[in-house]
């Protein structure tokens, strides 16, 4: 599937989104800003931890929407997610075996290394891999209410979106107003 | 007795989120926030903690990063990408590593360097090395977390040798 299929399962659920650094925040903003989004500028590799944070510290289910080059950067979070497994927290790793944002170069996903295996091996019970949209619907369903990881097939590629326009500081302001805010 | 000092430091500051990872010195202090109200996770690398406390900083709570100074070196590009850039608040509460009486020579370079890329990174810290030292560490954190900024602090082993 694409990310942008990704995009769209995860945006008519009510939930806060984390957005990894690149195309996968810039997509997320083209597709449907609004301000339960969180996107990362900088920092590579830490989308899955900020969500992590996230979700043991306020109630409302966290998506994640990351990448396996960046999760690869930074596997150690995901035996951190394993021992603290907030019902409220959701990874999703759109796997498309290249890092998208810097030329497409290639991931080891691609080769020998499979994040669903990692994922159980860390510990983590409630660990799914798709390849459709419907697929992931029915995975985000079973797993709400679980601490859940969700690998999700993606094809190479990334839409012609633009660089998001917002400040780091306006993202974090009108996120921090809609958690405060509630619904 | 300096352990519960540096704990009443940082309830004094409203911590109420730590992430931590080991260290021979710290081991006092995690000990007794474990018997506290205050949520502890424990991460495998200190890059991975700055990404947690950012995510607490964003639902409002004021997280403390536990760590020797040589994690410093590892979190470099977080502080500034992520904590820095989007004005976070949190504190670095760092053993330092590498001064007199130190056992293990790997210590002694970041030792040196941690103060100095602190500085780089424009983070402002305090020098923690005897007990009277204390009282300035709670208002300087309440001042950071007021400020929703980026302060640290470095705990010498001299301050537990003094104490004794």
């Amino acid at each position: 599937m694409r990310r942008s299929e990704i995009i769209e399962e995860i945006v008519r659920r009510d939930w806060l989104i984390v957005a990894n650094i690149g195309y996968p925040a810039r997509e997320l903003f083209a597709a449907a800003d609004r301000p339960g989004n969180f996107y990362m500028l900088g920092s590579m590799g830490l989308a899955s931890s900020l969500g992590l944070g996230l979700a043991v510290s306020q109630p409302h289910r966290v998506c994640i929407l990351d990448g396996d080059g960046s999760v690869l950067m930074n596997l150690g979070s995901l035996a951190t997610i394993a021992h603290h497994a907030p019902d409220n927290f959701c990874l999703i790793i759109a796997d498309n075996k290249v890092y998208g944002s810097t030329g497409g170069q290639p991931t080891y996903t691609g080769g020998r290394t499979d994040l669903a295996a990692v994922a159980r091996a860390a510990g983590n019970t409630q660990v799914s891999r798709v390849s459709t949209k419907s697929q992931l619907a029915r995975a985000l369903d079973e797993h709400e209410g679980h601490a859940s990881i969700i690998i999700a097939d993606t094809d190479p590629g990334n839409a012609d979106v633009p660089v998001i326009p917002l400040s780091a500081v306006a993202i974090k302001e009108r996120f921090m107003a809609r958690l405060m805010g509630g619904n | 007795m300096i352990d519960t000092r540096i704990v009443h430091c940082m309830q004094a500051a409203a911590v109420d989120m730590v992430v931590s990872l080991p260290c021979n010195m710290l081991s006092g202090i995690l000990d007794h926030i474990d018997m506290l109200p205050i949520k502890r996770i424990s991460v495998c690398r200190e890059e991975e903690g700055v990404g947690i406390a950012a995510g607490a900083a964003l639902a409002g709570k004021w997280p403390v990063l536990l760590m020797q100074n040589s994690g410093l070196g590892n979190c470099v590009n977080a502080l500034a990408s992520l904590t820095c850039l989007y004005r976070l608040p949190l504190f670095l509460l760092m053993s330092h590593r590498g001064g007199a009486g130190e056992q293990i020579a790997a210590q002694i370079p970041m030792g040196q360097a941690a103060p100095r890329v602190l500085e780089a990174l424009a983070i402002p810290y305090t020098a923690v090395a005897t007990p009277d030292d204390l009282d300035a560490l709670a208002s300087f954190m309440r001042q950071i977390y007021a400020d929703r900024a980026v302060g640290a602090a470095f705990l010498s082993r001299e301050l537990w040798h003094a104490a004794q």
